[in-house]
Parts: C-alpha cells; structure tokens; sequence
C-alpha cells in the first residue's frame, strides 16, 4: 500500500510527460489526477488508524521507545565501504501526517488544475510536473536515511524550478525559477555538508543509526574548518541551512515572492503547502539529534521568529494578491520553526498540517480570484468582487478567519490557525528567557500583522467599490482575449498602472469559477475549519495523548507542553487581541477611511519604500553575490586563463622560441668566413676552458 | 588460447582489423562511404559487445588482475604484458560503448575523408582499450602517447577555423607533460630491474625518490585531467574538435589522467602522494570554483561545458587523494558518470550544431517549442551535469565529499561551493538555449531529433538515470580493487594522526 501511495504518482508523471502527445491532454489530466486520488484515499487509510486506532497497521514496535516504524526496502542504493543505503520507504507517525497533507493538497491541486488549466496548450506537461513533485515530495517524506531525504529535496527543486519556469516564454519566469533552484542549492551547500558532518560525527546516515548514536555524541567535538567546535551543534546548524533554503527563512527567502511567477495552482500545492514545509519536517524528522543541541535550537527559534516578523512587515505593502499570501507564507513558516525550537515539536508539525489547508484554499481561491478577473493579480484593480464571484469569497472568508486564528480563547470553538498558531505563541512564551520573550513578542506583533495584511486583501479584492474602471477600459473590450493570456498570467511589477489598459473591462465580466475548480476549495475550506479542533488533542492538549499518537517518531518535550498549558491567561489572549486590532485596523484604514494607506505611505516614504522593496534583500544579494561572481568569472577567464597563461605562458614560450631561432637563422648567413669565425671563436674558447680547468697544463 | 587469455587482446586489437577493411574499401563515391560507416559501426559493436561479455566474466570479489596475459617479447623486461581489475575494468567498457555511439552520431555530419576519419577513430580505440589493459610500463607508455596522434588528426584534419593553433596546444601541452613522465619511467625501471606494472605496484621505491617520480607523473597526468591551471589546452581544443572528436576527449581521454593517478602515483609512491595531497586538494578546490565561476560568463556553448568537465574533474582528483574508499569509490564512480554525462552534453551540442553551424549561445533561444524531444534529452542531461539525485553525476559526487570531509573539512567546504556554481550556469545555460520565446527567424524551421540523434542520446539517458538509481553495479565492480588499493596505501602511509572528532569523557 505504501509502495502504491509513493510511486503511482511517479506512474502517472511518466506516463503524462512521455506519453502525452499521444494520449492527449484529457486522458494525461485524467490519469495523473486519478492516480493521485487513490494516492491520497490510501493515504487516509494509513492515518486513520494512526489518529483515532490503535496506531500504525504493520509497524514495528520498539519495546523501548514504543517507536512505531513500518520499513519497505525497496532497492538497494549506494554500498561503498562500511556505509550501507538502501531505497526505504519508512512510515511512522510523522510521515503519515505528511502523506496525508501532501496527497490530499496534491489530488486538489490536480483536479482544480483541470478547470484552471484548461485553455493551456501544455496541459499534460503540466501534470506530469505536479505529479512528479508529488512523488519527489512523498520520496523526500518516507526517506529512511538522509540521502534518500537529499534525493526527494532536490527532487522537489527540480519540479519546483520546471513549474515555476512552466510558462517558458517570459523571461521573469525563467529568472525566477533559476533563482528558486540557485537559492535552494544555497542551502543544499549546508545540508551536504551537515550529512557529511553527520556520518562523520554519528557514523551512520541512516536514521535509525543516527539517532542511536546521538546521545552519546551530544558531548562530542569536531574539528570544522580550522576551529574545534561542538559536533552536533555543527551537524544540526549545517543541517538546518538547508532547511532554511527549503522554507524559505530569513536571508534565503528571496526565492519564494519571485516563485509566484509559476501557475497558482503550482503555487499552492508547492510554494505554500508541501514542499516549503520540508524544511519544518526535516528539523521534526531530526528531532532526536537538534535535541543535542540546544545553541542550534536557539539558532531555529531566532531565525523562525525573526522571518514569522520580518515577512509580515512585507506583507503589510504588497499590491499583488499572491504576493502577499506568499509572504504570509514565509511568515508562517517561521511560526512553525519557534514551535520547533523551543522543543514542542508537535505544535510545530500541528501548525504545518493546519497550515497546509488554509493556505492551500487561500492560494485556490486566489487563483479563481485571478481567473474571474482575467488574469489580474494587482489588488489595486480589484475591488467591489464579493457580489461577482460569492462563493469564491465566501471560500477566502474561510482561508482568512482560519489564518488570522479566529477563535473564543477557552473553548473549542475556533477556526484551524486559531488552535495551531496559539500553541506555538504558548509554547514560545513557556520556552522564557530572553530568546523566549523575543519570539514570543516578534510572533503576537507578527500575529497582528497577519490579521491585518489578510483582511486589507479580502476589502481590497472582494469590498469596496470596483477600482478597475479608473483605467482606461474600453481597451480590450473583448474578454475572450483571455483565453489567450492563459499562457500569460500578467508579471508582477511594482509600478503595475498599466495593468488597467489590458484588463479595463475584468470586473463586468468577472465570472464564478468552475464547479471542478470550486469543489477542491470546498474540501479544503473543510480542512481550513475542522483540522485545529479535531486534531488538537493528538498535536497539542494533552502530553499522553501527543506521546501515544506520535509513537517516538518525534521528540515530545513534556515539561514544555505542560509549562504552555499553564501560561498566564493574557498569555493566551495575546494572540487573539493581536488579531482583532489588526481586524479592525484594516477595517480602519480600508473600508471606513479608504484614505488612510496612501496618506501613511505620504507621512513615511522611507519606510514605506523599505517593505515594499522587500527590505532591498534582493539588491543586497546581487551586490554581494551575483555580481562578484561574475567579476571573477570574467576575471579569470579574460585576466587568468587568456592573458597570463595563454599569452604570456603557452604562447609567449612559443612566441620566445620563434625568437631565439630567428636570431639562430640570422647567424646563418652563408658566407664562409662568417662560419670560419665562428668556429675561430669556438676553438679559442674550448681551449682556454681546458687550460683554464686544468686539464692541458 | 582461452577466453581468459585470449578476450583482453581480441578487444584491443579487434578495431585495427576494422580500420584495415576500411583501408581496402576501394573508391570515393557515396556508396563507398556508406561501406565504410557500416564496417566502423559493426566493429565497433562488436568491440562493445565482447566488453560486455568480459564485464560479466570479470570477478568483483577478486581484488587483483584477471583475464593475465604474461610473456615475454622484446628482451628480458618488457614484455607483452596485459590483464584488468576493478580499476580498469570499466574504462575499456566505457570506451567501447561510446565507441559506436561516435561512429553513429558522425554517420551524417562527416562528409569530407569519411574512410581516413573511421580509420583514426578505430585507430585511437585501440590505443584507448590498450592503455587500460596493458600491465607493461613501456606499454602504457606507448599507448598513453599514441592516443595523442589520432586525437590530434582528429582535430587538425577535421575541427573548425582556428583547429591547426588547437591542435598543435593540444600536443604542446601534453607531450611536455609526458616526457618527464617518460624519464620517470625509465628511472622507475632502472630502479626496480622491470617494467611489469604487477610487480611495479608491490616494489617499494625510496621516499626520496618517490618525490620526483610522484612530480614528473604528475606533470603528465595533471594536464590530462586537466587540473587548474594546466586546463588551458582544454576549452580551445574543445572548442575546435568535431563533435565526435569532443565526445572522446572528454568522456575517454580526460580519465587517463585519473586513470593514471590510480594506477602509479598512489600504489606506487604512497608517500609522496600523502606529502602532495594537500597541494592537490588545493588545485582541485581552485578548479570546482574558479572554473565553474568561468563557465559562468562563456559565451560558447562548447567552452562552457568544457569548462565545467574541469570543474567535475576536480571532484575526482580531491576524491582519488582522499586516499579513503568513500573518496576512490567516488572518484571511480565520477569519472564513469562524466564519461556518459559530459559525452551526452557534447553530442548534444553537436545535434544544434550540425542544423545551426554555430556553437554561440546567444544564437539560440526558444528551442523547446520546436524540439520538445531535445530539450528533454537536454534537461536530464544538465541535470546530471548539476549533480542531482536520481543522476549519475549525483553518486560520485557525494561520495568524493563525503571521503575528503573525514579527511579535511576545508576541502569539502570548498568544494561543496561547486554544488552551487554548477546548478548556475547549467541551468543559465539551459535558460538561455532552449527557454524564451522562440523569436530569431533562422531558428524557425529548427527540426527536433532524427532517429539516428535519438539512437545516440536515448541510451545515454537510460543509462545516466539507471545508475543514479541503482548504482552498484558500477560500485561492486570496483569495490574489491579499490580496497585493496586504500588498504595498501594506508599501511604503506601509516594511519592518520589525530582523529577529527573527539569524543569528551
């Protein structure tokens, strides 16, 4: 079941990409969406029992740890030396959670795809990229060692970079889809390194070898570089910069904004509810070995802390729609990296399974957003759409209330974000110290700043009056332009006014969607509701049912949970009064006086410029990186490789014999008593040598 | 005669039969010439098809010589001395297949001196399997310097404007090389009264000695990886050569350098290999970086990837100067997968070429929308050109810097920076040939792959992602060799002195 649940995605990829002329888009479409369905029922069929039975079918007990794991060899891989890897797919709690997020997200994607994609000329090649993702991601969620982890990573780069660039014909989809696989290598540099570092430190890098190892390496030291350090505060750090390219974190962030120039339906499969988690899932896969290491726990909470805040500041300014949920995104992941840190790492993956719904329907209903207005994406044109298009807005009502964490502190009643997100803010502020109130204090203003970015997007796109008309609209009258455009979903640019003059007439003929896109949004505004209360219990409230559910598949750190429990109740309110300021705020500025934004913008231009301009990361990064890389580039093959070796080496040697026998050739002569001479002065000098050595006297 | 004594000659010598046949092919016209491809293209096969059959004869678990052919033939020393092992072994495998898969993808492309190009092409297959196979030093010597011949015919007589000044630096460069590989030798011979390479491998040279023999095989096998900064000879004969020509120079000719650090330098002057290391370690770092930072800013498609064969050959030299199996199994497995890897990307090249005559990378643009075909095949082999899992190009990789991080962290430090630069100006290169709008006019009438294009590219894929997979058939081949290598260049070195991590108490 688990060999089936992994490789019919893979199936339906090849089968899709290399048979798709043939079969034809409808039946590519068909299959791969199929394909993942059954995918995503076995799923199911595998987590129900871990979540409300009596634990994993066909697992392996572990007497000791009550470690539940069910192991499938399924080839043999890389054996050189003592180190043996194999081809495993390993299932236990933790996985089954991801497989169930990823498959269920994925099958929604796919089938929204189908109404989403419909007019694309590349439609099977675009199935065969979700679905090879889909694998790569579940390869990467069932590894058994860290290589195997390595390979799903790089697996979902690489369909990563194939969807962002899937519209091949615009330049910024290829600069962004580089960018993203360029920024992701950044941090694939730290998590080879950390493996090598692991299997040198551990001696084995498979996990289960690994994790047997670490508590007796906890004390151990490694010479890195020039430096000893502590060993597993280097594995874990090196480790972790993989996970901060993979989610996005603060300084390897700038990828993800630029991703959106891929597909939405990409987008909120890839770039909000699987792959940009695998770092989360890694750091809570690893669990046994960061618990070593409190400096580099230290080091996750500050970087979580610091991208849950730095992100939200930029999402504050973004004109584009999916802009600001990708910043949210970011935001969130650093959410869920504190609640890994300070130790309760159920609330961390709790926050990833929740958070895998909500955004997922925030990014779908963003694209049926962008498909009733034709492919406009800046919520400066949008506006007055909550009459056009109810259901989609009723649906984004969903997505928001369960990102901003609507709840009733005390009971059960609350949307999905609400349960999550209060347990990391908890867990932060249990945690204590300075590095606990720092995080604790960036997550409750970071939690403000959700609410308010999430509800300036509803009244922008959806109340207020339409805007689009400010624009010359009679420009293209005809909406069935669109059609076309389907192969080119506007590129954001900051400067975006002339977006108006293509889409002039969007919002008269804004249209509801698609039941076959409508329907996964439905499933997932389910997800967005119920997945905190149901699930709240095995992820968060109690510490023998977080034990009992999560079968030693990742490290439960009783003290803490407990000590979130008893936090001071302003504690738990916290996050609920950020929450309603930054509500009313938004309502503030954007419905009662829709003034408000552009006089601040007037009264603070630097600081307005600075998060709209994304703090000038992306400037940074080219001026220290970018363009030094290229200066040395040309400088050695210009400066090096041409002019020093070439021409004053190699050929300047030559050049130097060309010389000598020219000046060979000009002693020949021809006359005779130029060579009597010669020979004259030879004589003479041979013999005064001999006299002079000795040898004739 | 057996096929134990009998088969390692047979494939070395069965090519110069074909080159014969095609000598006696009479006349100049198209039918001629077809006779002609056709007599290459089957030998060829068969060369590779009896490869095979010794592969599969070949024992893994054992760690010496097999199929030993030993006797005598000029004077007492030197003698007609052949045999292969784990090191080996696969090499000759590597060249007989690509063997067939240049004849194949010259079949239309050489039109001018067909008969002359086969025979040079049969020619150097003959002296490629015999430097493999060839257990006698004055041997290795002739048919390490015999492989210069052909390939430099091969880019004089057939190559492009400026081939005579790229051959002539081709030849400068590694001849200079191999005459002081020369003197070692003859002082190697003097110094242990043979020149059997068997009993070379187990004669303990004096460590003063070692030194200069170490620097002299050094000089020659350094500029045939070629190691920075000796690689300059490389873009420009790359650049010059014909496609086929570029195929065997990098997937073949370049692993006789590696080939030759395995064989001599480190069994038989594990001393100075130790003392060098470091000084190896810090050429193969500059070449991952720097060259792959070069590669970065060319503008021709063909110096770009002959850039990045520097850059990957560093991974070897670091991996084989590890000293450890992790680096050699690396090492080994690398230069296999950039044998297939980096054949694969020149043929490619060759395809947009023979339709477009020009190798410069702002000339292209947009040609997936008319050569869907091709730019898959161009994919997965970038891929594996950046090293990604599923790959070949990601095994060996991994492997080398997993065995020289247990040695020094700063080598893999650097070299991990490769992992980097190499998805960047793969994929920059990529971006630039077959993404974008397809809006250069010369390119419009671009056609995709021919079937003979795809009987040379299709194969290559299978094989590049097969052993990404699954690639113990490669490593079990060279497993027994390779540690019977690291045990004997351990216990001739001495254990390492301090271990790196420290377990506090």
């Amino acid at each position: 079941m688990i060999q089936a649940i992994v490789f019919l995605p893979l199936i339906g990829a090849l089968v899709a990409g290399l048979l798709g002329r043939t079969l034809g888009h409808r039946n590519s479409e068909y299959l791969t969406t199929g394909v993942l369905l059954v995918s995503a029922v076995l799923s199911w069929i595998v987590f129900i029992p871990v979540a409300f039975g009596d634990g994993l079918v066909g697992a392996v007990v572990d007497e000791i740890n009550h470690g539940a794991v069910l192991k499938i060899e399924v080839m043999r891989w890389v054996q050189v030396g003592d180190m043996d890897l194999r081809w495993i797919l390993r299932v236990d709690t933790l996985t089954a959670v991801m497989l169930v997020v990823v498959t269920t997200v994925s099958s929604l994607v796919h089938v929204y795809s189908i109404g989403y994609m419909a007019e694309d000329p590349h439609r099977s090649r675009f199935f065969a990229y979700l679905s090879l993702f889909t694998f790569a991601m579940l390869m990467l969620v069932t590894a058994d060692n860290f290589l195997q982890m390595f390979f799903g990573w790089e697996g979902v780069g690489l369909a990563s970079y194939l969807l962002i660039g899937f519209w091949y014909t615009r330049p910024s989809a290829n600069a962004a889809a580089i960018k993203a696989f360029v920024v992701n290598r950044v941090g694939d540099f730290g998590f080879a390194l950390g493996i090598f570092a692991a299997f040198m430190v551990l001696g084995h890098i498979d996990f289960d070898g690994a994790f047997h190892a670490a508590p007796e390496a906890a004390d151990a030291t490694i010479r890195f570089l020039s430096w000893d350090f502590h060993a597993m505060t280097v594995v874990c750090l090196l480790l972790f910069m993989g996970a901060m390219g993979k989610s996005a974190q603060f300084l390897l962030h700038t990828w993800l904004p630029d991703a959106m120039e891929g597909p939405t339906p990409v987008s909120a499969l890839i770039h909000a509810a699987t792959m940009v988690t695998a770092g989360v899932f890694m750091v809570a896969r690893l669990s046994p070995l960061f618990e070593t290491s409190p400096a580099a726990l230290m080091v996750v909470i500050a970087i979580g802390a610091i991208t849950a805040f730095f992100a939200a500041t930029v999402g504050l300014v973004q004109n584009d729609i999916k802009r600001v949920i990708a910043y949210s995104t970011c935001s969130q992941l650093g959410y869920m990296f504190v609640g890994l840190g300070v130790g309760a790492y159920s609330a961390g993956i709790f926050h990833l399974f929740t958070h895998a719904f909500f955004k997922a329907l925030l990014f779908l209903g963003a694209g049926s957003v962008i498909h009733a207005m034709h492919h406009e994406q800046d919520m400066r044109n949008m506006g007055g759409l909550r009459t056009k298009i109810p259901v989609t807005y009723w649906l984004m009502m969903i997505g928001t209330l369960a990102l901003t964490g609507v709840g009733i502190p005390g009971t059960n009643f609350g949307f999905a974000g609400f349960f999550s997100k209060d347990a990391i803010i908890e867990s932060a502020y249990a945690y204590g110290g300075t590095l606990g109130s720092f995080a604790f204090w960036l997550l409750v203003i970071a939690a403000l700043m959700t609410s308010f970015y999430s509800w300036r997007l509803v009244h922008l796109t959806f109340h207020g009056s339409p805007r689009d008309r400010l624009h010359g609209h009679s420009a293209h009258p005809d909406p069935a332009h669109a059609a076309v455009e389907t192969h080119h979903e506007p590129i954001d640019d900051s400067n975006a006014d002339d977006h108006g003059d293509h889409h002039g007439s969007a919002h008269e003929n804004a249209h509801e969607s698609p039941n076959v896109m409508l329907i996964p949004l439905y499933v997932l505004a389910a997800g967005a509701v119920l997945s905190g209360v149901v699930f709240y219990g095995m992820f968060f409230h109690d510490v023998e049912h977080i034990e009992h559910f999560f079968a030693g598949s990742i490290f439960v750190d009783h003290e803490l949970i407990e000590a979130a429990h008893g936090v001071p109740l302003w504690v738990k309110l916290s996050a609920t009064v950020a929450m309603l300021i930054g509500f009313v705020t938004a309502w503030y500025m954007y419905i009662r006086d829709p003034e408000t934004p552009a006089r601040l913008a007037e009264r603070n231009p630097g600081l307005y410029k600075f998060l709209l301009n994304k703090w000038y990361f992306d400037e940074l990064h080219d001026t220290i990186f970018v363009k030094p890389a290229l200066w040395i580039g040309r400088a050695f093959w210009r400066g090096f490789d041409d002019w020093l070796i070439d021409g004053k080496i190699t050929e300047g040697l030559g050049r130097r014999v060309q010389n000598v026998t020219s000046w060979v050739v000009r002693l020949q002569s021809g006359y005779l008593y130029h060579y009597a001479f010669a020979m004259l002065i030879g004589v003479a000098a041979i013999l005064t040598w001999a006299i002079t050595a000795g040898g004739l006297l | 005669m057996t096929f134990e004594t009998s088969i390692l000659s047979i494939l070395t010598f069965l090519p110069l039969f074909g080159a014969a046949a095609i000598l006696l092919v009479p006349g100049r016209d198209a039918a001629s010439f077809n006779l002609v491809r056709w007599i290459a293209l089957v030998t060829t096969l068969i060369t590779f098809a009896l490869s095979l059959v010794m592969w599969a004869a070949f024992d893994p678990g054992h760690a010496g010589f097999q199929f030993v052919v030993d006797s005598p033939w000029i004077g007492d020393s030197i003698g007609y001395r052949v045999g292969v092992d784990g090191i080996s072994v696969l090499f000759v495998v590597l060249s007989a297949l690509l063997m067939p898969i240049v004849v194949l993808s010259s079949w239309d492309s050489v039109e001018q001196r067909v008969k002359a190009y086969m025979v040079v092409f049969l020619v150097l297959e003959t002296l490629m399997i015999g430097v493999f196979v060839t257990l006698d030093l004055a041997m290795f010597y002739v048919f390490f310097e015999g492989t210069l011949l052909p390939m430099f015919l091969i880019i004089g007589i057939w190559g492009g404007k400026r081939r005579i000044q790229a051959s002539y630096k081709f030849f400068f460069y590694t001849f200079v090389g191999s005459v002081l590989m020369l003197l070692a030798m003859m002082a190697m011979f003097w110094n242990a009264g043979t020149s059997d390479i068997v009993r070379l491998l187990n004669h303990p040279f004096p460590p003063d000695m070692q030194v200069w023999l170490w620097l002299a095989f050094f000089a020659s096998f350094a500029v045939k990886m070629p190691m920075w900064p000796f690689h300059r000879w490389l873009p420009e004969a790359h650049v010059e050569a014909p496609t086929a020509g570029s195929v065997i120079l990098a997937a073949i000719l370049l692993k006789l350098g590696g080939y030759g650090f395995l064989r001599f330098s480190l069994p038989m002057f594990p001393d100075a290999s130790a003392q060098f290391a470091n000084f190896v370690f810090v050429l193969s770092v500059c070449a991952i970086i720097i060259t792959s930072l070069v590669a970065l800013v060319q503008e021709d498609i063909k110096k770009l990837i002959a850039y990045s064969s520097v850059a990957h050959m560093g991974f070897v030299t670091m991996g084989i100067f590890a000293g450890n199996a992790l680096g050699i199994q690396g090492a080994m497995f690398q230069m296999i997968s950039h044998g297939l890897v980096s054949g694969a990307l020149f043929l490619s090249v060759g395809v947009v070429y023979d339709r477009m005559h020009t190798r410069d990378i702002a000339a292209y643009g947009g040609l997936v929308e008319r050569m869907p075909r091709y730019a898959f095949a161009f994919m997965i082999f970038t891929m594996a050109n950046v090293g990604l899992p599923g790959t070949s190009g990601f095994v060996g990789e991994f492997l080398t810097m997993l065995g020289v991080f247990q040695v020094n962290t700063w080598v893999a430090f650097g070299a991990a920076f490769g992992v980097i630069f190499s998805a960047a100006y793969a994929l920059w290169l990529y971006r630039r040939v077959i993404f974008g709008a397809l809006t250069k006019e010369s390119l419009k009438g671009i056609l995709d792959l021919s079937f003979k294009e795809k009987v040379v590219l299709y194969p290559l894929i299978v094989m590049i992602i097969v052993f990404g997979f699954y690639p113990a058939p490669i490593l079990d081949t060279t497993a027994g060799a390779v540690d019977a290598l690291v045990a004997h260049y351990s216990s001739a070195v001495g254990l390492p002195a301090e271990p790196m991590v420290a377990v506090a108490h």
